[in-house]
């Protein structure tokens, strides 16, 4: 009889425990730190709240919106997401992301980067950033002092001088390039954002909804950008083989500078076999705007977080966004963090490689994309156009601001 | 009741096909329904708020030029890739049929393309094809002739990925064509070379009308593969997909970015329904025009 | 007359050999990249410098590649018995029985191929979610069970069979089923290979929907889990090209195996006229 009434009891307890625990799911792409990080993260949260279990599952980068895509509709997705900011649009649009708590914007505005305004899709708040990142320019300091180099160009003058000096040819085709042309890499991101403002313009309107970039300033961005095919040559597109073949080049020694993501520094580093160093985009002349093209991957909830799973879920959201983890991230991730507290360390600025990308998150700037692949397409196009077919830099941006305010127009309807 | 021997034939035919219907039914034709049936709304992941447009998705299909580049394209891929791949396919069957030495080994060597994962395949081509360090431009130098852009070129690019899809199916169709020239009886060429025939009349009046249901069958999957063809084209432009200027973008990708990239799934299921009355009214014209009945 | 044929076996041969080159080169260098570290694979040079086995390590003890392969071997070997069972008999009957409705079912049958996978994958997770199928061998198992494609071979070359045979062995007194398993079936050994090969193979290297319906790391497969091997800043290429290269062996072993059916041939013996 005490034995009953005992297992009873030991009985009642468990259940009562097990029915407070709140499962939720998390997913992201697979990336070997950033899945250790993550796990350690979880470890920490689980351990400071006990009634809570996040289950982590990842999946291939290039699969990751089809994962999504197919899951969430069937009911069968993650509470807490992983994505792209620039995806974050089109994802609200269909339903996939459930926004924010209004409140939880106040602490956005005041404590993050300003490029994590982009998290934001018709003034709600739809995700909140670990990290961030933004552009340089990566060099080959060995070739630099083979051509008798010694500092990164300051200024565009000087960037296209070096690139001559680098582009070597031999019997008419060339076996190393100055610089590394991709419009398909982030060349696109280097003529929408960063040589429209440095020129004067800018791309959108506040509200992201109309194209500007038609206008002087963004002709003579493309017409800059491509005349370093045409006229300068100090690089030539699909010069290295390969997807990011302007990545690979580069670390092949073939190639003398690239713009490139601060996500790159680790292939970069596991990679080259040479010297190389990271200095700020370069601009119109010293002392001239500076600009950067700021990105991130945010963490979000899905539609199907609901009732204690939501809160649940966003007790984890705030937990990895917090200065703790994300300066655990930086150590563990390399990854820039999302906090204006953590940038302003003095340290970080001056660190040879992190320092550049550090400095221009004052002033970089996510692109408000609502269809993050056809913008992008319509950028590579407009340069395609001129680099590939000839066409005048004014005429094919026109065909481009047409393309892209259809776009803009459709979302918005 | 006694069943006529014609109704115990049908009978047994009911019985065999039972299990095979009933799962195309219920696993492609129904969700392939499904699938087109959204195409009539405006997608969203929660079913209860997709709202019912009809024909909209259709009528913008008209005025999109993407789309009609995609049509273009995957047409053009089937003109170039499927008499390629057939012709050349069976040329070779017959070669290695005929070869002296060495069989086994040939046919693994003419089989690898098509064993080897398209990621592999996609890289490796795309150096061998490169314009400044790629094997093949090399060879045309050697040869006096001016380097090619080929993948980077939106007037190269869709010939040269249908060499590679053709290049990589090569080992696909020599197996079907060794299979149905070994499926051919001895005894025909035999009674034939006792009549006097040889050589190129053996082929026209033995081999060629008995290979007829495996070209058939070559000509019309050929066609539907290319018409859905998507792999290679990713693979191939894997940053700039769809080929520079959209010069290598089928129909298939196209749906795909719209469906997985743009999620837009009533607009990709409105692609969809287009294709696939495409693919249908081609094959159906394929099986009767190409169909032969072979009396011996 | 001899040494006519002789010089044709000769020129086939070159022919073989040279196509053979352009056929097998792409595959060599798999192999070839596969050998060298990481730094490596930028440099601009066919044979590895510092050829090292440290890819395959990695890929065999750091990854689950080992899990993965056994999923892959499990899924492509049940459907590859199925397919090769199911669609011939259906092609079998579709090619030699008579039945009113045979051409609209075989148009039915093959309208299932002219939907791009793409679009079916998102009601197939629908109906894996209702039926708990996610992240299970059935549920990697059920698209390919059955094939409009395998019936569509199988019923071209049963077509091909001179029908006195069937007529034969049915007045012999055999069932229907018995003339097909006995009668039918070893007649089209051939196609039967074919096809064995095809499906495995296309089975071996199925993507989108195995990355669909699986959740976990211990239920990938092979295809899905090279994808890994590639993110946002680049690419493993040596890690790929190895994993790839350990995927190609079964396919090479079930090719070899199956084509010596091909090869083998048929003979008709004992038909009349």
């Amino acid at each position: 009889m005490l034995k009953r009434l005992l297992l009873a009891g030991l009985f009642s307890s468990i259940s009562l425990g097990l029915a407070q625990t709140t499962t939720i799911t998390y997913w992201q792409y697979d990336f070997k730190s950033k899945v250790e990080a993550i796990n350690e993260l979880i470890r920490r949260f689980e351990a400071q709240n006990p009634g809570i279990k996040v289950i982590h599952q990842t999946f291939p980068y290039d699969a990751y919106q089809q994962k999504v895509a197919s899951a969430i509709p069937a009911g069968q997705g993650p509470d807490v997401v992983n994505l792209y900011y620039g995806w974050a649009p089109t994802w609200v649009k269909a339903g996939y992301l459930a926004p924010l708590p209004a409140d939880w914007v106040k602490e956005l505005d005041q404590e993050f980067v300003a490029m994590a305004q982009a998290a934001k899709v018709g003034g709600k708040l739809y995700g909140v950033p670990t990290a961030v990142r933004s552009l340089a320019l990566f060099y080959n300091k060995d070739l630099f002092r083979q051509a008798g180099l010694s500092n990164p160009p300051r200024t565009w003058e000087e960037f296209i001088a070096i690139g001559q000096k680098l582009t070597l040819k031999q019997g008419g085709r060339f076996v190393q390039i100055g610089y590394g042309i991709a419009p398909d890499g982030q060349d696109h991101h280097l003529v929408r954002e960063v040589l429209v403002r440095q020129f004067g313009g800018r791309p959108y309107s506040e509200d992201g909804r109309r194209v500007l970039y038609l206008s002087e300033p963004g002709i003579r961005a493309l017409t800059f950008y491509t005349d370093w095919v045409r006229k300068h040559e100090i690089g030539v597109p699909g010069f290295f083989p390969g997807n990011n073949g302007y990545r690979d080049g580069f670390i092949a020694g073939r190639i003398g500078m690239i713009i490139d993501g601060s996500f790159a520094i680790g292939t970069i580093q596991q990679g080259a076999r040479f010297n190389w160093g990271v200095a700020e985009l370069p601009v119109e002349r010293p002392g001239g705007r500076k600009a950067n093209f700021g990105s991130f991957w945010m963490h979000g909830l899905t539609p199907l977080a609901t009732g204690a799973k939501r809160e649940a879920a966003l007790k984890f959201l705030a937990f990895i966004t917090s200065e703790e983890a994300q300066r655990y991230w930086l150590e563990k991730v390399g990854e820039l963090p999302a906090r204006k507290a953590l940038v302003r360390d003095p340290k970080l600025s001056l660190h040879p490689v992190y320092g550049p990308f550090i400095l221009s998150l004052g002033y970089a700037k996510a692109t408000p994309f609502v269809d993050e692949s056809a913008q992008r397409k319509v950028m590579v196009d407009a340069i395609n156009r001129v680099l590939l077919q000839g066409m005048d830099p004014a005429q094919s941006l026109k065909l481009a601001a047409d393309e892209e305010q259809k776009v803009l127009d459709q979302f918005w309807r | 009741m006694r069943l006529t021997l014609g109704q115990r034939e049908a009978l047994w035919a009911y019985l065999f096909l039972a299990i095979p219907l009933a799962f195309f039914f219920y696993f492609r034709l129904f969700p392939a329904f499904q699938a087109l049936w959204l195409s009539l709304f405006e997608w969203h992941a929660d079913p209860s708020a997709r709202k019912f447009v009809g024909l909209a998705h259709y009528h913008q299909l008209l005025e999109d030029a993407v789309f009609r580049k995609a049509l273009l394209n995957t047409f053009l891929y089937t003109l170039l890739g499927v008499p390629a791949q057939i012709f050349l396919g069976l040329a070779l069957a017959l070669l290695l049929q005929r070869t002296p030495i060495a069989r086994d080994f040939f046919r693994a060597v003419y089989f690898a393309p098509y064993v080897t994962p398209a990621v592999a395949v996609a890289w490796v081509w795309s150096w061998m094809l490169s314009p400044h360090f790629g094997l093949v431009n090399e060879v045309l130098l050697l040869l006096g002739l001016p380097p090619q852009p080929f993948l980077q070129s939106p007037s190269q690019a869709l010939p040269t990925v249908t060499w590679v899809v053709v290049w990589q199916n090569l080992g696909f169709q020599i197996v079907l064509f060794l299979a149905g020239l070994e499926s051919i009886p001895r005894q025909y060429y035999e009674a034939a070379r006792i009549d006097g025939a040889e050589g190129w009349r053996l082929f026209r009046h033995i081999t060629w009308p008995l290979l007829n249901p495996v070209l058939v069958f070559s000509a019309v999957i050929g066609t539907i593969g290319y018409l859905q063809l998507f792999t290679q084209v990713v693979n191939l432009n894997f940053t700039d997909q769809g080929g520079p200027l959209n010069s290598t973008l089928t129909l298939a990708l196209y749906i795909y970015q719209l469906a997985f990239l743009r999620f837009q799934l009533g607009y990709a299921a409105a692609v969809t329904a287009i294709l696939f009355a495409l693919i249908l009214i081609i094959t159906l014209i394929q099986l009767k025009l190409l169909s032969r009945k072979v009396e011996l | 007359m001899k040494r006519r044929k002789r010089f044709g076996d000769f020129l086939a041969l070159l022919l073989l050999a040279l196509g053979g080159v352009v056929m097998v080169f792409p595959f060599v260098w798999m192999v070839l990249t596969s050998l060298k570290p990481f730094p490596e694979i930028f440099q601009l040079r066919f044979l590895p410098q510092e050829p090292t086995l440290e890819n395959y390590r990695q890929v065999l003890w750091e990854t689950g590649f080992l899990r993965w392969f056994w999923n892959s071997l499990l899924v492509a070997t049940i459907t590859t018995l199925s397919v090769l069972f199911f669609d011939s008999l259906a092609g079998y009957t579709l090619a030699r029985l008579r039945f009113p409705g045979k051409g609209p079912v075989f148009l039915l049958i093959l309208s299932t191929l002219m939907v791009p996978t793409e679009m079916l994958v998102i009601p197939w997770y629908v109906l894996s979610a209702e039926k708990g199928w996610i992240n299970t061998y059935w549920g990697l198992l059920f698209p390919g069970l059955m094939t409009a494609f395998g019936v569509f071979l199988m019923r071209q070359f049963f077509l091909a069979l001179p029908q006195d045979l069937f007529d034969a062995a049915r007045m012999d007194g055999l069932s229907e089923f018995g003339v097909f398993w006995r009668i039918g079936l070893p007649l089209v050994r051939p196609a039967l290979a074919a096809l064995g090969i095809f499906t495995f193979l296309g089975n071996w290297n199925a993507f989108l929907w195995p990355l669909i319906v699986v959740q976990t790391p211990d239920m990938r497969t092979i295809p899905v889990g090279i994808a890994l091997f590639s993110g946002e800043a680049g690419t493993a290429w040596n890690l790929i090209m190895a994993a790839s290269s350990l995927a190609v062996l079964p396919v090479l072993l079930v090719f070899l195996f199956f084509q010596r059916q091909i090869i083998e041939g048929v003979v008709l013996t004992g038909v009349k006229g």
